[in-house]
């Protein structure tokens, strides 16, 4: 029987040739089977989002999903937060007291959540200890979306146990892999090209957002999306822009969510401002969490889309710009190098002034930065986008299954 | 008459938790890991560049060349033929002979990185049938322009390499069902590792609407 959905069918002419077909197939197999995803916030971060827009899809596949989110203390949360933090390599201070809350609070879990299904992904490090709840003939896979290259020591020791009673984990860069004797998948992570923060706008809606910033369209245009994070390193792109300036007219956009939880967010959002009002070609927008689609119009207003980060997980706001067939520049570290091949979806830098350099570059060069565009767009539909997302899960669910 | 199915697939990518920061480190994994990562670096590059032909066709040479910036041991793994006549040990003694000759002629190796890690994986193919068939020429040509991509990676780099058929498998089919001996050979003569999946395509197309046309 061939199934033929409403949500998927959407994607028909903006995934690659032939990619809902193959959903549908890949779907037909495990129809009727089950899936459990355990992650702690149900509003908010990229895991929540990411699985309010997958869920609906797998479920117009016959599979059966359910979402449970783990509930916890203030203690707890400090926990997985000082956890969060000291795996990504910072420093973190982890008390006995604080391991014992998060053993507690998981056994607290696991009798209240409903932790049956076929398979079961589990996100993150907060749930990660469920895994000595799990169904005895169930798979589970521990999702780590976390950057755990260079973890530390004292906190990747007390989760590696839980970590290795799992089938398999599922990490977003190869970088990201431990020495562990489970399988270890890749997954990267995606972005929806239905959603407000990447469809198609109207050319009238982007002017009209466009020049609601105040934005004429005199001068070709500089786009940076992103938190005001030292490590998305935005004054770094303003002392880029300054060498530009000096070859050549150009406005610089510097774009971003609020720091007001982040002393030292704020700090960078200070100077970052202070730079801004010696340059009226320069501005910073504070924007709400939910500035999705003026974010989309800005993006589509650019000329060139710059992420100049010195340190990153995977980076998405990459391919955002990439699927809106711009010319990104991004700085050579983490998820950056594989979503930009170098010369050929856009170029990665190493400096400001390679960054500059790859600005002037392109401004000059407009059949270059168009052709860039253009690859780079169809190496986010191959890659990026979330129909190859639900793709990846559906095959780790087949191949956990043993339905191949 | 049989007819042609379609299969399509998908690629899930397993990391190895192993690393190489320069030339002699990567030789050393090169001679010790599975095989199927072997098949993953000389070959999956197609599946995750679709649309791209990129500096090199295979993972090892776009790492010394752009992360090591050793563009001569590049450029030299560049050329490490791959053919339905070699099996992946084959493939593997000639990356390490290439490697080894190269080392023996480097004055200096950095013993640091200088750019990002080799990073070792490989992968396993889920093959999905696509549920499309084709009886005859012109309705092979139909399905061959709409098929997923993954399709040509299947029929091409899987049956040739991996399942170790001799041939691709479109040329197999034309030769042996429809009986277009020429065209069959005319397919299996392209060379594969020089084009993305995409351009593939439009090259076999190209093929195949010639031999109607005459």
């Amino acid at each position: 029987m061939k199934f033929s959905g409403t949500l998927l069918e959407a994607y028909r002419d903006i995934s690659p040739p032939g990619t809902v077909d193959l959903i549908y197939r890949l779907g037909e197999k495990l129809r009727g089977r089950s899936m459990l995803h355990v992650n702690s916030t149900k509003m908010g971060g990229g895991v929540a989002e990411m699985l309010l827009r997958l869920i609906p899809m797998f479920r117009e596949l016959g599979i059966e999903v359910r979402w449970e989110v783990m509930t916890g203390t203030p203690l707890f949360f400090k926990t997985t937060k000082s956890f969060h933090n000291a795996l990504q390599g910072d420093e973190a201070v982890l008390t006995e007291e604080m391991f014992e809350e998060y053993r507690r609070v998981n056994h607290e879990n696991a009798t209240k959540l409903d932790l049956s299904g076929d398979m079961a992904v589990i996100h993150d490090p907060q749930p990660a200890a469920l895994i000595g709840y799990k169904f005895k003939e169930a798979k589970w896979l521990w999702r780590c979306h976390i950057d755990i290259s260079r973890p530390q020591r004292k906190a990747w020791n007390f989760v590696k146990p839980y970590v290795s009673g799992y089938d398999g984990a599922i990490f977003s860069l190869p970088s990201f892999a431990q020495r562990l004797k489970i399988p270890q998948y890749l997954v990267y992570p995606s972005i929806d090209p239905l959603s407000d923060k990447n469809r198609e706008l109207e050319p009238e809606q982007i002017d009209s957002i466009r020049t609601g910033f105040g934005l004429t369209g005199d001068k070709p245009l500089i786009l940076q999306v992103s938190r005001f994070d030292k490590f998305k390193d935005p004054l770094g792109l303003i002392a880029a822009y300054k060498i530009v300036r000096k070859h050549q007219d150009c406005k610089l956009v510097l774009a971003g969510g609020s720091a007001s939880d982040d002393p030292e967010g704020e700090e960078v959002l200070a100077r970052v401002r202070e730079e801004a009002e010696k340059d009226e070609d320069i501005l910073v927008l504070d924007l709400p969490p939910d500035a999705n689609l003026a974010i989309n119009a800005l993006q589509r207003s650019a000329d060139i889309i710059v992420q100049k980060s010195v340190k990153e997980g995977f980076g998405l706001t990459v391919a955002e710009g990439m699927w809106k067939g711009k010319p990104v520049i991004g700085g050579a570290v983490g998820g950056i190098l594989a979503q930009i091949v170098y010369g050929l979806t856009g170029f990665t830098v190493n400096s400001i002034e390679g960054c500059a350099y790859r600005i002037r570059s392109l401004l000059n060069n407009p059949d270059l930065a168009r052709k860039l565009g253009e690859d780079a767009k169809e190496y986010t539909r191959k890659n990026f986008l979330i129909t190859r997302h639900l793709i990846d899960y559906l095959s780790l669910m087949s191949l956990m299954m043993g339905v191949r | 008459m049989a007819e042609f199915k379609f299969i399509g697939c998908i690629e899930i990518k397993e990391l190895l938790g192993q690393k190489a920061d320069n030339e002699a480190q990567l030789l050393e994994l090169i001679e010790d890991v599975h095989p199927d990562s072997i098949y993953y670096h000389m070959h999956s590059y197609f599946l995750r560049h679709v649309y791209l032909s990129g500096p090199f066709p295979n993972d090892f040479a776009n790492w010394a060349a752009i992360e090591l910036r050793d563009n001569i041991l590049g450029e030299k793994l560049a050329n490490v033929g791959v053919s339905p006549e070699k099996s992946l040990e084959d493939i593997r003694m000639d990356l390490v002979e290439t490697i080894d000759k190269h080392l023996s002629e480097m004055r200096f190796v950095s013993p640091v990185s200088r750019g990002n890690s080799f990073h070792f994986m490989k992968s396993q193919i889920v093959e999905v049938p696509l549920g499309t068939a084709a009886r005859a020429l012109p309705e092979f040509i139909r399905a061959l322009q709409n098929v997923h991509a993954s399709a040509l990676y299947y029929h091409i780099f899987e049956a040739r390499i991996r399942v170790r058929k001799g041939r691709n498998d479109f040329s197999i089919w034309l030769d042996n069902t429809l009986g277009y001996k020429q065209l069959a050979e005319r397919v299996e003569r392209i060379d594969f590792y020089m084009f993305s999946l995409e351009r593939l395509r439009r090259k076999i197309l190209d093929l195949c609407l010639q031999e109607l046309a005459e």
